[in-house]
């Protein structure tokens, strides 16, 4: 069958539906998001159309420099911790038996689509002074008693890359699976070790791939918004969780949208990035 | 090698399970305390599920939430893949980028935009926009899976029933769409199960006057410890795992995940 251009405009009916949708509940909530940004906040929680800057401004405070900061240092460090140890995981993935990748799969699957909120529930129990690792630690005469590790940034970190891991492994599987197998085999008829084959032939053939994976991840672990706030502190807080807060709780809509605004900007440059690494790839 | 990799496996699988273990040794403790190991056992913080109202209104919530809001993210993406796929229309490419868009950028930005717009146009509050909201949000699952399933008709198939004379209709009904169920299925298990799990989208656009599970362990955590939070994230996991397995069971799950099929 040949794919022809619609002719007539019975052609087009397909489309009618699926455009009509993501325009009316995805590009006007965006256009509206971005407008509200613009608006003036009135006391009480309302705000009422203008076009200020004020919103934007807001930015050049220390405080939002510190959690602009912090994100991003937060959501870098996660993402090189899922990549280190996705890469070979993945890689040994990849070459595992079908059984063993698909139950894998099937486990790696549930675990990313686990709620957040029941994630961070999990880590503050594994996290606690009455049922957490610390008892373990005591029974093993490594610890004399036992305490709570949160809040902290370590428990932050640990449960942000368990969430992104999983995310990280999907990402790297298709280009893992696709590596030409006689690679590794051509470095090893040659005398290379296994682990020496991987560094030097497998890890500098995946270079954009890995690159674009880091910057997916980091994109990832921007977007987390409850585990900073249920195992951290104040200060451990991201720029999505201060969105939330600025919108829910604080009612200050304008300036939430703001900094919306502020984060896809800073993401699609990223994905553009990753697109781009991505690119490359394919083009060598 | 094969020690290394087993080493590997172990220390992944130790990090992914740990919580989990955990969790599930509390959601069995016998009173309500959060103690592991677990003192006595109990499976009362499962029935809790089932028996208190609250925690039955909102996984009552949830599941008509997940049901719908992957019903209208598939009849969203069906006609659009159909579309991408049958005809030659780059700029329609535009829409497969719009539907892709909600689940490549950070979640709270499409919550916010969300909010944003229910509040402009007085709806928010309802619980219907939630399934509106979720549709839109996780569109790129269906979306993908049927592309994916799309792109693996082959084209002669389709040309042999147009020559027959079958009409564009009867070629959907007939050739096309017993091609792709399976994609059709794995689109809407993977909207199911992220949208029963999904927080932050549900929390702004009904937080204040629907409770789905996640927003409910989320209000509860607040007020201190129930074993039903760790009974409920078990009950979750599981369903997860079973509708995953069967994709993987009934589909080709290292083929939808990106994998080249085996007889390419």
């Amino acid at each position: 069958m040949r794919r022809e251009p619609p002719q007539r405009l019975g052609d087009y009916g397909p489309l009618f539906f699926p455009a009509g949708m993501l325009t009316l509940f995805f590009v006007v909530p965006f256009a509206t998001m971005i407008a509200v940004s613009f608006f003036q906040r009135e006391q009480g929680g309302f705000y009422t159309p203008a076009f200020v800057l004020d919103n934007y401004a807001r930015f050049l405070s220390l405080f939002f420099g510190k959690v602009l900061g912090f994100s991003l240092f937060l959501a870098v460090a996660v993402a090189i911790a899922c990549v280190v140890v996705g890469v070979p995981f993945t890689y040994l993935l990849a070459r595992s038996a079908r059984k063993m990748q698909i139950a894998w799969l099937v486990a790696l699957l549930s675990i990313l689509s686990l709620s957040e909120v029941m994630i961070g529930f999990a880590w503050s129990t594994l996290f606690s002074r009455t049922a957490g690792i610390t008892n373990l630690f005591v029974w093993l005469g490594l610890m004399s008693q036992a305490q709570a590790l949160t809040p902290s940034f370590g428990a932050v970190m640990t449960a942000m890359t368990y969430q992104a891991f999983p995310y990280t492994v999907l990402v790297l599987y298709p280009a893992l699976v696709r590596l030409d197998p006689t690679l590794a085999e051509a470095a090893r008829t040659l005398g290379a070790s296994p682990v020496k084959a991987f560094f030097t032939v497998v890890v500098p053939a995946l270079r954009n791939t890995i690159l674009a994976t880091l910057i997916m991840v980091f994109i990832f672990a921007l977007g987390s918004y409850l585990l900073p706030q249920l195992l951290g502190r104040p200060q451990h807080w991201t720029l999505s969780v201060l969105i939330t807060d600025q919108a829910i709780y604080q009612s200050n809509m304008p300036f939430a949208a703001a900094m919306a605004v502020f984060l896809v900007l800073v993401s699609l440059a990223l994905v553009g990035l990753a697109v781009y690494a991505g690119q490359q790839k394919e083009a060598k | 090698m094969t020690a290394l990799r087993r080493l590997l496996f172990f220390v992944v699988g130790l990090f992914l399970a740990l919580p989990l273990i955990v969790v599930a040794g509390v959601s069995i403790n016998q009173r309500q305390t959060l103690a592991f190991p677990p003192q006595g056992f109990s499976l009362a913080w499962y029935g809790q599920i089932f028996t208190n109202p609250e925690w039955r209104n909102a996984l009552v919530a949830s599941l008509t939430l997940a049901a719908t809001s992957a019903l209208l993210a598939l009849l969203i993406a069906l006609p659009l893949a159909w579309f991408l796929w049958r005809r030659l229309a780059p700029w329609a490419n535009i829409f497969q980028l719009l539907g892709v868009a909600p689940f490549t950028l950070p979640p709270v930005i499409t919550a916010l935009g969300l909010l944003t717009f229910w509040a402009t146009t007085g709806l928010y509050g309802q619980a219907w926009t939630a399934a509106i909201s979720h549709g839109i949000f996780f569109v790129t699952l269906p979306l993908v899976t049927l592309s994916l399933g799309f792109s693996a008709i082959d084209r002669s198939l389709v040309e042999a029933a147009a020559t027959m004379g079958a009409d564009d209709r009867t070629i959907f009904r007939t050739v096309v769409l017993p091609l792709i169920l399976p994609y059709i299925v794995s689109g809407y298990a993977f909207a199911f199960v992220l949208s029963l799990n999904e927080y932050i989208v549900a929390y702004m656009t009904v937080g204040f006057t629907m409770e789905t599970l996640p927003i409910k362990i989320f209000n509860a955590l607040r007020y201190g410890y129930t074993p039903t939070m760790a009974s409920v994230t078990v009950l979750f996991l599981v369903i997860a795992a079973v509708i995953f397995g069967l994709v993987a069971r009934f589909g080709d799950l290292p083929k939808l995940l990106g994998a080249l099929s085996e007889d390419k």
